[in-house]
């Protein structure tokens, strides 16, 4: 296991190392910051300071150079708009979008693993092909055009809930989570939907076509030959091996739950990550848009290592043949 | 033979299928008495996995038995029962091993969760109780350590290993009846053989009755005391084993019996029997072994052969039986 953990931790730093690579030259084609940032008469010699006072006049190389030092200590350069590090930038904006996303994430499994299964039980009947019709939907609607709806019926119409913005926050350990204000709660719920509905119709999918397989094996029938209640059967034969897919795939989502909160947060005015990463290319704020693909690719690959751990842990076999490697 | 504890009569199951109805068991009737074994052979398909899943209750849509049948497990009639009372008495009334034992136990849950669970299922019995209980029956089988191999999930078993905690398993409620549906055919030959002699064990001593289903026939000449054989959902043949395979009543158990190794002498060719198996959907009108069969006559295109009791507790449905046993007086 330990053996394991380490060659996977070298192949994420691998991963992290190229990445940046890669979004250093991508970052590097994109326009020229110093025209928008200097005032529209401003003359040669200001253009000049400000050129310099980024760093953008050295050599591309030298400009990467310093780019990986100060990576490595943990400075992805200051933002040209908030004149503060970047990464302190990002990370202001960090606790706002990884709620969003938790908070879709444990929607799309409360609305997708109790569907899917029902939907998997009993899937020639009409609640079970209903589902399976429904989830369609959700996959092929347009998340922007989704929560545009959403607002109009629930902000507009019925009036229940705020259309925009993040609500009321407390502060645990020094960070601002609206997860525990009614307020925030309510703010948070329109854009947490919208976000999840993508995934719930693909944890129905998943946990539909797992029951289905699930319910064929040679296990079960010896689970019900031994007598065992349907609910015993369903509830912790079927669901524990149906869950190895859903925990492995949602996983792999949750990192792209992330990268969808853009869309999500530009519509619903969430002032995350998604929605900063949009003004910053508005903005062509170089060291933010940096700062931010940076931060994500690490998410991913953290979010990758904590799956595989999970999944070794509920699935023994895993767990049997990486002690063994 | 002593009371039977398991009796079946005119036991049909039946399988909505796109081609039609499949009767994959049609009117069969067989009894086990307490500490009996019953060997069930066939060819693959004939519905031995089926007779014995319907002796469970275990027979899911598109599969129906027919109502008219009826099973009993000591007097008591199982056809009919709601779910609840049926569950009830899988499991402790009668108990089934599969065939695979790589895929019959489940492979994220470890082996105490499997075994306790099948305990307290029919009994309010403390899990401490019911854990050395398993661990018992572990121990019974042969597994050492069973204590700690409690612990274990299935993945850290062999295939022996796993088909006798079915086995163990299986055992734990004391059933009337197991069936045991071919469960040491994916085995290598040597542990086939423990397994065996092992199940018979313990059925003996505690007097289930077993119903131990095959394609074999030799495995069936040294475990069973009667024997059945199907073909295409219905029982040929029954009878005391030692009778039948001296002398069989019908070709097609005479057939099966000519292709056993053991029983053939040095240097004469397997016999086999020609053709395929019929497709169930579309059967002849008669005889259904007819295309298949050297003695077939006209009668037996055209007329069924009913059941024909004979002496010495046999019975068979043939127009033309061999080795011209006694009918029975009626
Ligand atoms: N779920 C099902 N749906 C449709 N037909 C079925 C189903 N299960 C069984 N059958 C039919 O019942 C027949 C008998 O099947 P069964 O499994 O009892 O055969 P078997 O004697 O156990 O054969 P084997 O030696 O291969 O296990 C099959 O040929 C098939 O046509
Ligand atoms: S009834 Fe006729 S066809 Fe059928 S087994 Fe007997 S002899 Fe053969
Ligand atoms: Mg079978």
């Amino acid at each position: 296991m330990l053996v394991y953990l380490i060659r996977r931790i070298g192949q994420s730093i691998m991963v992290v190392a190229v990445m940046a690579t890669l979004v250093f030259l991508a970052v590097f084609a994109v326009g020229d910051p110093v025209a928008i940032l200097a005032s529209p008469d401003a003359d040669q010699r200001e253009l000049e300071a400000i050129t310099t006072r980024l760093g953008l006049d050295r050599p591309i190389y030298e400009q990467f150079g310093i780019f990986v030092w100060n990576a490595l200590q943990g400075d992805l350069g200051r933002s040209f708009v908030y004149a503060q590090p970047a990464v302190d930038v990002i990370l202001q904006r960090f606790p706002a979008t990884m709620e969003l996303a938790l908070a879709a994430l444990i929607l799309s499994i409360l609305l997708g693993v109790p569907l899917g299964v029902i939907a998997g039980l009993k899937p020639e009947s009409l609640l079970g092909r209903s589902i399976m019709t429904t989830s369609i939907f959700g996959f092929s609607l347009p998340n922007f055009w989704l929560g545009l709806m959403l607002i109009l019926l629930f902000a507009v119409q019925l009036r229940w809930l705020p259309a925009s913005g993040r609500g009321e926050t407390v502060e645990v350990f020094g960070v601002h989570l609206s997860l525990f204000t009614w307020d925030g709660l309510r703010h948070l719920f329109l854009p947490a939907l919208t976000l999840s509905l993508y995934k719930a119709s693909l944890v129905i999918r998943i946990a539909q076509a797992g029951t289905r397989e699930v319910m064929l094996q040679d296990y079960v029938r010896f689970a019900r030959a031994k007598g065992l209640s349907y609910n015993r059967i369903v509830f912790v034969h079927v669901l524990k091996n149906m869950m190895i897919p859903v925990v492995t795939v949602l996983g792999l989502e949750l990192g792209s739950m992330i990268a969808f909160a853009v869309v999500t947060e530009t519509v619903f005015a969430y002032p995350g990550m998604g929605k900063l990463l949009i003004d910053s290319i508005n903005r062509l704020d170089r060291p933010v848009i940096v700062a931010y693909l940076m931060l994500t690719v690490v998410i991913f690959v953290i979010i990758n290592l904590v799956v595989d751990l999970l999944y070794a842990a509920i699935d023994p076999r895993v767990r049997l043949t990486e002690s063994k490697g | 033979m002593s009371k039977a504890v398991l009796d079946v009569k005119d036991l049909s199951v039946s399988f909505r299928t796109r081609e039609g109805l499949v009767t994959a068991v049609n009117s069969i009737s067989f009894s086990v008495g307490a500490g009996e074994v019953l060997g069930l052979v066939g060819e693959s398909g004939s519905g031995k996995s089926v007779t014995g899943l319907a002796v469970l209750g275990l027979i899911d849509p598109p599969g129906e038995i027919d109502p008219r049948s009826s099973i009993k497990i000591n007097e008591r009639e199982l056809i009919g029962l709601p779910e609840e009372k049926l569950r009830r008495v899988r499991g402790k009334d009668v108990a089934m091993i599969f065939q695979d034992p790589m895929t019959t136990l489940n492979p994220v849950l470890r082996i105490d969760t499997q075994m306790i669970e099948a305990i307290r299922a029919h009994e309010k019995i403390s899990e401490k109780a019911a854990r050395e209980r398993a661990r018992q029956a572990l121990e019974k089988v042969g597994i050492p350590s069973a204590d700690e191999r409690l612990k274990a999930y299935p993945g850290q078993f062999s295939g022996g290993m796993r088909q006798r905690v079915a086995i163990a398993t299986a055992l734990l409620n004391r059933p009337t009846v197991l069936v045991a549906d071919e469960p040491t055919t994916a085995l290598d030959v040597t542990i086939q053989a423990q397994i065996l002699s092992e199940v018979q064990q313990l059925c003996s001593e505690t007097g289930t009755a077993l119903v131990w289903i095959t394609h074999d026939l030799s495995v069936v000449a040294g475990l069973a005391d009667r024997v059945a054989v199907m073909y295409a959902g219905r029982i040929v043949e029954e009878g005391p084993v030692s009778a039948v395979l001296e002398a069989p009543i019908h070709p097609y158990a005479a057939g099966l019996i000519g292709s056993v190794p053991s029983r053939n002498k040095r240097g004469v060719p397997l016999a086999q029997i020609r053709g395929m198996t019929p497709s169930l959907t579309n059967l002849p009108p008669g005889c259904p072994f007819a295309p298949r069969c050297d003695y077939a006559t006209d009668i037996c295109r055209s007329t069924m052969p009913e059941p024909t009791p004979y002496e010495g507790g046999r019975a068979a449905r043939c127009h033309h039986p061999l080795s011209a046993p006694t009918p029975a007086a009626a």
